[in-house]
């Protein structure tokens, strides 16, 4: 199913939340909304889901012109943030309740459907319990098992894995992107935290501000980042100021050697992630503080020109104490 | 220690502010013995204030549940221009005198008020009439279901609502089915608080009634007419009827709590 958002602003008290948001998400798509708190991210979803109606711009789902429809006409799987659920009912009403209210079914096949969902999200054992009695995790599939009840074939989701503990967080997004792919739904979720963002879309838009700064897969944001934000906003980053000249850019707050660019003249900004600063023999510009092993990675903490940097170097050659020299191995140039 | 010390005080206060006047208004109804209160309430004009009594109970009752909701749905789960204002302008009851909540309507239905030649015109009595004591009542009582139900819709949200809507649900569904089982209790005490104070209500009723016995007068306007006229006895008998109605209320909203308290699970 496709959603389509072209030139939708939003004002909220005089302010604008929402810039000229264009977006295209495809069928079957797993798109993950990232970006600050304050970037709009919830507004577009509830444009979508037409809990926002004061707008202006074009909203089209499947090809169909939204202005006009009511939320509850769209059909939309939506799961809220802190999930909503209808607190004096139990697990199986929360479920039943839309196909109840759409009286789209007879009571024995809704009760079927009921049962199958709690099956489908692992929780059929808890039917009779009440919202309160569920834990963080337990009460987000009941929401997802509720959302998925109307069949929707697009689905939204708030900040999904915001309440979950780490570890709960980590099995539920794997086991919900089966699902996604299982039911053939298209999706589009939100979340703050980038790596999520990465490990699960197919497509990230970075948001900003009310403004969609760049929509790619992970690999193409982080090969041709639009703007710093992205680029810093996607990992962990390593900023250097310099200037650009000759077709090398040489750093002005950090002791390594000039680093070939293709780039006009000019001050700039070279990003990089942690691995693409190396630490080399010979020199004495870097002390380092700190060698650990984290999984697979050797993160080595360094100081140098009175910054504190993280780098990540697979490099054994080195203990903590020593003094070593640096190089750029890579990284992004930004005119300033 | 401290504990005891200060369950002590709150008892003591309760005993010499509520249960002593209570206490006081049983004792003295029934000092000439039951046979002669319950004549007392046999009287023909004190049986009309009874039924009055009741009727303007019954008409202010769900008048004041289906606005006080609509009032409260409206402040808590929209947004529009003098949201603010109403706010202010629901309150208005509770802190203005019942004298010029009676007065208002005299002004604008009495014979000499806005309305009252056109009214006279018409053979339409207002004011020393049920319509005027039934007028006065809603608007004294209108604020407490409102204002007992608003705050805890206002804690929960609209998250629900919205959800429901999400899940194909209309207004009344969602209504019926999200909104009002969550705010029950409240609603509960909301009525049954604007229902006593309804029935107890003396200042506003006073001033449109005319006092007319048999004809205008509520039970605490024959209280009053029948103490003043050195029936301290026949007065009596009548206050403990009100205050058993007034227990009775209480008694009805405990037993539900206790009766319904698990089905409707843990939201009070």
């Amino acid at each position: 199913m496709t959603v389509s958002l072209s030139s939708v602003t939003q004002h909220y008290g005089g302010v604008p939340s929402l810039h000229a948001i264009d977006l295209d998400v495809r069928p079957g798509e797993f798109l993950a909304l990232v970006g600050p708190s304050g970037a709009g991210k919830t507004t577009v979803l509830r444009v979508i889901a037409g809990l926002e109606t004061h707008y202006t711009g074009r909203l089209t789902i499947a090809g169909q012109d939204m202005a006009g429809v009511p939320a509850r006409r769209r059909n939309i799987g939506f799961v809220f943030q802190n999930y909503a659920l209808f607190r004096h009912m139990t697990v199986a009403e929360n479920v039943a309740f839309g196909p109840r209210v759409q009286r789209s079914m007879p009571e024995a096949a809704i009760q079927a459907r009921v049962a199958e969902l709690l099956e489908l999200v692992q929780i059929p054992h808890l039917a009779g319990r009440r919202p309160a009695q569920l834990s963080g995790g337990q009460q987000q599939r009941v929401a997802l098992a509720r959302a998925l009840a109307t069949q929707p074939q697009l689905l939204l989701l708030d900040e999904p894995f915001g309440a979950l503990d780490p570890l709960v967080r980590k099995e539920i997004r794997g086991w919900l992107r089966a699902l996604h792919a299982r039911l053939g739904l298209t999706s589009i979720f939100i979340t703050h935290d980038q790596t999520e963002a990465i490990e699960l879309a197919d497509r990230v838009a970075v948001m900003q501000g009310g403004r969609i700064l760049q929509l790619g897969t992970p690999d193409e944001l982080e090969a041709a980042p639009a703007c710093p934000f992205v680029f810093q906003f996607l990992a962990p980053t390593i900023t250097l100021q310099g200037i650009v000249a000759n077709g090398e850019f040489s750093a002005s707050d950090l002791p390594v050697p000039p680093f070939a660019v293709t780039a006009p003249p000019g001050p700039a900004s070279l990003l990089l992630r942690s691995h693409q600063l190396a630490l080399v023999a010979g020199g004495t510009e870097a002390a380092i503080l700190l060698i650990r092993q984290a999984g697979p990675v050797m993160h080595t903490t360094i100081e140098v020109a009175g910054r504190v940097l993280e780098v990540a170097a697979s490099d054994t050659r080195f203990t903590a104490g020593q003094r070593c020299g640096l190089i750029v191995t890579a990284g992004k140039l930004f005119p300033a | 220690m401290s504990r005891a010390v200060l369950l002590g005080a709150a008892w003591l206060v309760v005993a010499v502010l509520f249960l002593l006047p209570l206490g006081t208004v049983f004792a003295e109804a029934f000092r000439h013995g039951l046979a002669f209160a319950v004549d007392a309430l046999r009287e023909p004009d004190a049986l009309a204030a009874v039924q009055l009594t009741l009727l303007v109970a019954a008409i202010a009752l769900p008048l004041n549940t289906l606005c006080g909701l609509a009032a409260a749905w409206c402040l808590t789960k929209f947004d529009f221009p003098g949201k603010r204002a109403l706010l202010v302008i629901i309150e208005l009851p509770l802190t203005i005198s019942p004298v010029i909540s009676g007065l208002v309507w005299v002004l604008l239905f009495g014979a000499n008020g806005w309305f009252g030649r056109a009214l006279a015109a018409h053979d339409v009595q207002i004011i020393f009439a049920v319509p005027g004591i039934v007028l006065a009542t809603i608007f004294v009582t209108f604020p407490f279901v409102a204002r007992t139900v608003m705050p805890l819709m206002q804690a929960q949200g609209r998250a629900q609502e919205e959800a429901a809507a999400m899940l194909g649900a209309g207004f009344a569904a969602t209504f019926l089915r999200v909104t009002l089982p969550d705010i029950a209790w409240a609603l509960l005490a909301g009525v049954l608080l604007s229902t006593a104070r309804a029935m107890g209500e003396f200042g506003a009723v006073s001033v449109v009634s005319g006092h007319i016995p048999g004809v205008t007068e509520t039970m605490p306007l024959h209280i009053e007419t029948l103490y003043n006229d050195y029936q301290s006895a026949a007065a009596f008998a009548m206050a403990a009827c009100l205050g058993l109605f007034s227990l009775f209320t209480l008694a009805i909203k405990a037993a539900l709590e206790w009766r319904l308290g698990s089905q409707l699970g843990t939201v009070r």
